[in-house]
C-alpha cells in the first residue's frame, strides 16, 4: 500500500480523524505556546509562574482561567507549556527506544544463530524487570530531572519493539525476494535496509504510536512521584502532583478543588487517547488480517 | 564435446545438521555444464535439486546447512573456497538465479524498474539514469509490452507470467554465463509455461549463456535441455543426453518416472506409479537408496551402493541391474 493511500484512509476513518484532530490541536498548542501563554521570563519559559505564595489552590478566575495549583502555580500556563514537554518526552523516548528495538530485533532476526540467542536472552532479562520499578530506581540513581527520566524509560522501553521486529524479520527473511536479492549479489547491509526493514516496519509504526501515549503517562507518573521534572517545571505529571493534597476536596465540598485534578488529568488522557486512536486506525488500515 | 567446462561440480555433498540428525540433502553429486548448453536436473520433491543449486550459489543457510565435501569449479575457480565478498561478485553477475514463485520473489514495496536496476547498480559502474535505460531494454528483451510504462509499476500490478519475465530480466541484466532456474514454470499455468520456456530458449541463444534447469516436470526438461541429470535422494542416479534418456532410460527410477506419465495415444484404465515414497532423508536405506521401491532390487542392492557408471557412450546410470531393466523393457515391448 502506498503512503498516499494510507493518509487518505486515515482521514476517512472517523475514529482516526478524531485522533488526528486532537493531535493537531495539541501540536498547535505546543507550537503556539509562546503566544498563547507568554512567559514572564523568556530565558526560562518552562518555569511555571506563581501568582503568590499561598498554599491553597485558587479556583479559575479571569486572571488564571484554569485556576492555580498548590503554591499558586498557574495551571493554564503549566498545561500549555506542558504540551511541549509531553511531545518532547513522547518523541524522544519512543523514537530512540524504537530505533534501538528495530536495530536489535533486525540484526538478531536476520543473522540468527548464537548472536540471536545472546541478544534475545539479554532482551528477556530486561523484560523480566518490572518496568515502573526499574524506571524509578534508575531515575533515582541518575538523579531527578526529565532527562534522566527519559534515559530510564528508553533503557527499559525498547524490548517490545525488538521482539516484534525480530519476529517480523524472521518471517520476511524466508521470502523469496530476499533470497533473490542475495542471489543477485546484494550485500547484507543492502538487503537489510532495502528489502527487510521496509517490509517489516508497519507493525512497528503502530506499536510506536500506541507507545507515545503510554510513555507520556509513565513519565507523568514519575513526575507525580516526585522524581521527574523539578518543581515548578511545566509538566503535566507535575501539575497533577500539585493536586495530591486536594483530591479529596475541602470542608463539605468534595469537588471544591476539581480543577487541580481534572484539567491536567484531562490533558494527559486526551493526549494518550489521540495516539491510541491513531495507532488503532493504523492497525486497521495496514493490517487487514487483524480486522 | 571438447569445449571448456563452464561449471564442473565434483562429488558435492551438502548436509544439514539438525537436532534430529544429519540430513544428507546432497550426497556426492557430480555433473558439468558447458557454455551455452542447458542441463536439466529432474527429481521428486526433496531429492536435493534445489539444495544443489543453492550450494552452487553458496546460499545454503549455515547453520544448519554446510557444504561438507566436493568442489564446484566455475571457470576453473572453486566456488566452495571463496569468501562471501568474492561470492557476491559472482552472484547476479556471472551466475544468477530465478525462482519458483514469481508471486513472492519480487519485493512488493519497490517498482519492477527499481528491482532490475538494483542488480545493474550492484555490478556495473553506471549512473541511475543509464541503469534505468538498461532496465527498460531488459524488459523489452523479455517481451513485456510498454516497457517504459511497466518499469514504474509495482509487482502486484503484474500477472504471474509477467512477474516471471521481470525475474528473468533481473537475472539476465548483468549478462551472466550461467542461469540457474529453480522450477521457473511450476507456479504458472500451462500456456504461460510454454511462453516462458520459449522465452528462456531464445534468450539463451541471444545471450549465449548456459542454463541449469531444475524441475520435477519431465515435459519441461524434454523441451529445453541438452543433457539431463536425474536425482534421487541426494544422488544423481542417471545422467545422459536428453534423447538417450527419454528414448532408453537405464535406471529403474527414471524408467518408472517415464512409465508414470500419461500418454495421449494410450487409453489407460489407471496410471502406473512408482510404489512407495521417497525415503526419509534422516534415515536413508543402506545400499542403493532406491532399493525400497525398486522391483529389481536384490540383496546386493540392499548392501552396496552403486556408483554412476557409463552404460552406453555418454549415458551414465547408477544401478546394479541395468540388464534386468533391459529384459523387462524387452518383455513389455513385446507385450
Amino acid at each position: 500500500m502506498e503512503w498516499q493511500e494510507v493518509v487518505i484512509r486515515l482521514f476517512k476513518n472517523k475514529i482516526s480523524l478524531i485522533g488526528l484532530i486532537l493531535i493537531i490541536f495539541f501540536g498547535v498548542i505546543a507550537i503556539g505556546a509562546p503566544w498563547i501563554a507568554p512567559p514572564s521570563d523568556p530565558s526560562e519559559p518552562y518555569m511555571v509562574p506563581r501568582a503568590g505564595w499561598g498554599f491553597e489552590p485558587q479556583p479559575p478566575s479571569s486572571e488564571h482561567i484554569f485556576g492555580t495549583a498548590e503554591g499558586q502555580y498557574d495551571i493554564f500556563y503549566g498545561i500549555i507549556w506542558g504540551t511541549r514537554t509531553a511531545f518532547r518526552i513522547g518523541f524522544i523516548i519512543v523514537g530512540i527506544s524504537s530505533f534501538i528495538g528495530i536495530l536489535v530485533g533486525t540484526l538478531a532476526g536476520y543473522y540468527g544463530g548464537w548472536f540471536d540467542e545472546v541478544v534475545m536472552r539479554i532482551t528477556d532479562i530486561f523484560m523480566a524487570i518490572p518496568f515502573l520499578i526499574a524506571a524509578i530506581v534508575m531515575t533515582t540513581i541518575l538523579g531527578q530531572g526529565l532527562r534522566n527520566v527519559m534515559i530510564a524509560l528508553i533503557t527499559f522501553g525498547w524490548m517490545n519493539s525488538a521482539r516484534l521486529m525480530r519476529s517480523q524479520v524472521l518471517s520476511i527473511k524466508e521470502e523469496e525476494f530476499v533470497i533473490a536479492a542475495d542471489a543477485l549479489g546484494a550485500g547484507d547491509f543492502r538487503i537489510i535496509f532495502k528489502h527487510v526493514i521496509l517490509n517489516t516496519i508497519f507493525p512497528l509504526v503502530i506499536e510506536a504510536s500506541m507507545r507515545m501515549g503510554s510513555m507520556v503517562i509513565t513519565a507523568s507518573t514519575l513526575s507525580f512521584l516526585g522524581i521527574g521534572a523539578p518543581e515548578g517545571y511545566a509538566d503535566w505529571g507535575q501539575m497533577i502532583s500539585f493536586a495530591r493534597n486536594w483530591i479529596l476536596g475541602g470542608e463539605g465540598n468534595a469537588i471544591k478543588y476539581w480543577f487541580t485534578v481534572v484539567i491536567p488529568g484531562g490533558a494527559i488522557t486526551l493526549f494518550c487517547l489521540s495516539w491510541n486512536l491513531i495507532g488503532d486506525a493504523f492497525r486497521d488500515i495496514l493490517d487487514p488480517k487483524l480486522q | 564435446m571438447s569445449k571448456e567446462k563452464l561449471i564442473d561440480v565434483n562429488d558435492l555433498a551438502t548436509y544439514f545438521h539438525t537436532e534430529e540428525g544429519t540430513v544428507k540433502a546432497v550426497d556426492g553429486v557430480s555433473f558439468e555444464i558447458y557454455p551455452g548448453e542447458t542441463l536439466g536436473i529432474v527429481g521428486e520433491s526433496g531429492c536435493g535439486k534445489s539444495v544443489t543449486s543453492l550450494s552452487i550459489m553458496r546460499l545454503i543457510e549455515s547453520p544448519p546447512g554446510k557444504i561438507e565435501n566436493g568442489e564446484i569449479l566455475f571457470n576453473g575457480k572453486d566456488l566452495t573456497k571463496l569468501n562471501q565478498k568474492q561470492m557476491r561478485k559472482i552472484r547476479g553477475n556471472d551466475i544468477s538465479m530465478i525462482f519458483q514463485e514469481p508471486m513472492t520473489s519480487l519485493n512488493p514495496v519497490y517498482t519492477v524498474g527499481d528491482q532490475i536496476m538494483e542488480a545493474i547498480l550492484i555490478h556495473k559502474d553506471v549512473s541511475k539514469k543509464e541503469a534505468r535505460q538498461e532496465a527498460i531494454d531488459m524488459l523489452t528483451k523479455v517481451g513485456i509490452p510498454l516497457p517504459e510504462q511497466r518499469v514504474d509499476e509495482y509487482p502486484h500490478q503484474l500477472s504471474g507470467g509477467m512477474r516471471q519475465r521481470v525475474m528473468i530480466a533481473m537475472s539476465l541484466s548483468c549478462d551472466p554465463q550461467l542461469l540457474i532456474a529453480d522450477e521457473p514454470t511450476t507456479a504458472l499455468d500451462v500456456t504461460i509455461q510454454a511462453q516462458i520456456l520459449e522465452l528462456m530458449n531464445s534468450l539463451k541463444r541471444q545471450f549465449g549463456m548456459a542454463i541449469m534447469m531444475i524441475t520435477h516436470d519431465l515435459g519441461v526438461i524434454a523441451e529445453v535441455s541438452d543433457r539431463v541429470a536425474v536425482m534421487y535422494a541426494g544422488k544423481v542416479v542417471e545422467y545422459a543426453d536428453v534423447k538417450d534418456l527419454y528414448g532408453d532410460p537405464k535406471h529403474p527410477y527414471t524408467w518408472g518416472l517415464m512409465y508414470s506419465i500419461p500418454h495421449i495415444e494410450k487409453d489407460l484404465e489407471r496410471l502406473e506409479a512408482i510404489p512407495g515414497n521417497v525415503p526419509n532423508p534422516l534415515n536413508f536405506p543402506e545400499g542403493c537408496k532406491f532399493n525400497t521401491r525398486c522391483q529389481f532390487a536384490t540383496d546386493k542392492c540392499r548392501v552396496d551402493e552403486p556408483e554412476l557408471e557409463e552404460v552406453e557412450e555418454g549415458h551414465y546410470s547408477a544401478c546394479w541391474h541395468v540388464d534386468k531393466l533391459e529384459e523387462q523393457k524387452a518383455k513389455q515391448g513385446r507385450g
